[in-house]
């Protein structure tokens, strides 16, 4: 026994004052030198790392800076103040084109040729009819009273008011007419002409007519889309990485599942849409540009990225968690409902809105699938035809018409801002269902 | 060789006048040639034990002598660990534990365990302790449940500390309250054995003298197996203990003996603080 206590006070008891070799050897010159190299090399690895943030930082604000840039203006649309004189035979015949015109040709009592009038009826949008149609059939008391109405301006007016033509160029090179130019600047005098808010751009579907066209039927498009993917790959997503890190036996069979998940998650999404255009469209008939086959494809393509994550979720969850639970006689199914997956949430729905945020933003395999049409209407099912933002986005770019650069850069601002929103989204979730704990 | 009683053991007042104490106690589970693989590598090798009713066995032993590995083979705690394979005869009350008839979730509900670090439920304190009860359906209705909670945390001895705090997390306790509050939760289930693997490892003294009060007073509705690397501890809460070496049970006997009157030279050596 006085053994055992002699042991316990010689661990207890600090060791004599070491040896004075090694001391000597820490305040000497050379550790001193080397010392200083240390902190040097310290200083630089942190000024290396601040400097790449802030690269990082800078190219991110020129990024979003220059569209901005281009895109703000987007927001805006230019509009003409007509007095309209709703004649009501003209009304009952709807030919709300006449009565646009000759409200605009009384403000340019002056203009009498057709040239100059053709020039007159280009100012307007040819939209513009179809705004006056559903004022008045909303309020059919309007028919025969005269109302002051703003009506959209056509897309080169809106450009130019915008700044967007160089009026020092000739006209052969401007893009505009200089008939164009005068009138619109007429109109700008008598302060018949001005930019209002562009709800089109939110509204609308597509169109040939860039004033006319809006990235609603794409956003309706998106939200299909992701609905179904959603709807398939997160319970099945979770369910897996459950099933394969709770319960599957460890063996060749899971093994192989789990190497050939890890291989998908970094197949070509473009491979995804071959095969949606193959199996779905070509083997079971579904319909082209729906996005129920969007949502597919989507689906299967986010599917390993949820299974990943849900897994390294769960494996985070301490074992203790397990252990306890199991200690007191809880099912293993009861373990992982009632402790391993409350605790592994917050991870899982990272994964999985990192993987929503991915379908959102993907183009290549809805391009094989047909989800590249030109859709005017905004969809109201799963299996009407239908785009997506980055498609719409992609479409836009390809546009030669002048307008459709800044709506290009709106639709990407939009993107972006719906991106926002989901990340915003995954955070307060995180934030909720980690205060639970 | 015989030494001092060194470790002041504290005789056991409640045995039985001219009886060695536990003696004459049934066995609560016997161990019959228990072998345990871990993969190729063997961790016990053909360990006979007999459990004691209403009595605290100590498993001691240099770390990585099985004795954790028995206590898990007792519950079938070992099963959750790939490619652990058990063999020999373990029964409880005569029944083999590992029979076909034996549900693991039942067994564990009857041989509960208390594990080496607290391991609360990230849950409220009242939950913690009535997860238990409330999956094994034990109390009917909520009064019911409040009387399983508030029993339970006073048996565990922390119900005047956590009375007015049960819906604060298990885990904004201390470390001695946390384990005190797992031992609530093992015996809410009103479990006949309780396995605990080095409950005090991760405690400071006082903590661990309120744990080894806690465990002499469990004794009397509970059999108790504790693992411990603390022989002092063992010798103060224990009636009996097993000394493990290697994957063997080097000799199982009365407390006392173990510690004054070691048969084998290994464990002598052990007690005494030559190795281990």
């Amino acid at each position: 026994m006085t053994d055992l206590v002699e042991r316990d006070v010689a661990a207890v008891t600090p060791s004599p004052s070491p040896s004075t070799a090694p001391k000597s050897r820490l305040r000497s010159e050379a550790f001193a030198r080397r010392l200083r190299a240390r902190h040097a090399a310290e200083r630089r690895f942190r000024l290396a790392g601040a400097a790449a943030v802030a690269l990082a930082a800078l190219i991110l604000v020129l990024l979003l800076g220059s569209i901005v840039a281009k895109g703000a203006s987007a927001f805006l649309e230019a509009r003409i103040r007509l007095e309209v004189t709703l004649d009501p035979a003209e009304v009952a015949d709807r030919n709300y084109t006449a009565l646009l015109r000759r409200a605009l040709y009384a403000q340019f009592p002056q203009v009498t040729d057709r040239a100059g009038r053709r020039v007159l009826n280009d100012l307007l949008s040819s939209g513009a009819p179809y705004e006056i149609e559903a004022m008045v059939a909303k309020t059919p008391a309007l028919a025969g009273t005269t109302q002051t109405i703003w009506v959209r301006a056509d897309d080169q007016i809106d450009q130019l008011v915008k700044g967007a033509y160089r009026r020092d160029l000739p006209e052969s090179e401007r893009g505009i007419s200089d008939a164009k130019v005068a009138a619109a600047d007429a109109l700008l005098a008598s302060a018949a002409l001005a930019q209002g808010f562009n709800t089109t751009l939110f509204t609308a579907g597509d169109s040939r007519e860039p004033e006319q066209a809006g990235i609603g039927g794409a956003i309706v498009g998106s939200l299909l889309t992701l609905l179904v993917t959603m709807a398939l790959s997160v319970p099945t997503g979770i369910a897996a990485a459950v099933y394969l890190e709770e319960f599957a036996p460890k063996n060749r069979w899971t093994d192989l599942i789990e190497v050939n998940i890890n291989n998908l998650a970094a197949v070509p999404s473009i491979i995804f849409g071959l095969l949606g255009l193959a199996v779905f469209l070509g083997f079971f008939g579904m319909p082209r540009s729906a996005p129920l086959v969007g949502g597919l494809v989507m689906a299967l393509m986010t599917l390993p990225v949820i299974i990943i994550a849900s897994r390294v979720a769960l494996k985070a969850v301490p074992p203790s968690v397990r252990e306890a639970a199991l200690g007191i006689g809880a099912s293993p199914l009861q373990t992982v409902l009632h402790h391993v997956l409350p605790l592994a949430l917050p991870g899982i729905l990272t994964g999985t809105i990192i993987g929503m945020a991915r379908a959102l933003g993907e183009t290549a395999p809805l391009l094989m699938i047909g989800m590249v049409a030109f859709v005017v209407d905004i969809p109201h099912g799963l299996t009407d035809s239908a785009t997506v933002l980055p498609v719409q986005i992609y479409m836009w770019a390809d546009s030669p018409e002048r307008a459709f650069t800044e709506r290009t850069s709106a639709a990407i601002l939009i993107l972006l801002g719906v991106l926002i929103l989901l990340n915003g989204a995954a955070v307060i979730l995180r934030k909720v269902f980690e205060r639970r704990w | 060789m015989s030494i001092q009683n060194p470790l002041k053991l504290r005789p056991h007042t409640d045995d039985r006048p001219g009886q060695r104490p536990g003696a004459a106690l049934p066995n609560k589970m016997t161990a019959r040639g228990v072998t345990v693989f871990y993969g190729a590598k063997q961790a016990l090798k053909g360990i006979d034990l007999d459990i004691r009713e209403n009595r605290v066995l100590a498993l001691i032993g240099p770390s990585g002598c099985g004795k954790s590995t028995f206590l898990r083979c007792l519950n079938r705690m070992n099963e959750t660990i790939e490619g652990c394979r058990v063999e020999g005869r373990i029964a409880l009350d005569g029944e083999d534990v590992y029979g076909k008839a034996v549900d693991a979730v039942q067994l564990r509900a009857r041989v509960g365990m208390v594990f080496q670090k607290p391991n609360p439920f990230p849950k409220s304190i009242y939950d913690n302790v009535a997860y238990g009860p409330r999956i094994h359906g034990l109390a009917s209705g909520r009064d019911e449940l409040d009387e399983v909670v508030q029993t339970s945390l006073k048996r565990a001895g922390l119900w005047a500390e956590v009375k007015d705090r049960l819906r604060e997390p298990g885990t904004s306790l201390s470390g001695g309250q946390q384990q005190r509050l797992c031992i609530a939760r093992a015996i809410a289930v009103s479990p006949e054995v309780i396995l605990m693997d080095e409950p005090c490892s991760a405690l400071d003294p006082i903590a661990t003298a309120h744990i080894e009060e806690l465990i002499d007073e469990l004794r009397a509705n509970y059999t108790i197996v504790i693992v411990t690397h603390n022989m002092q501890q063992a010798a103060r809460v224990s009636q009996r203990t097993a000394f493990f070496h290697l994957g063997e049970m080097v000799e199982c006997d009365d407390t006392e003996e173990i510690f004054t009157n070691p048969r084998d030279e290994r464990t002598q050596g052990y007690i005494t603080g030559r190795y281990g």
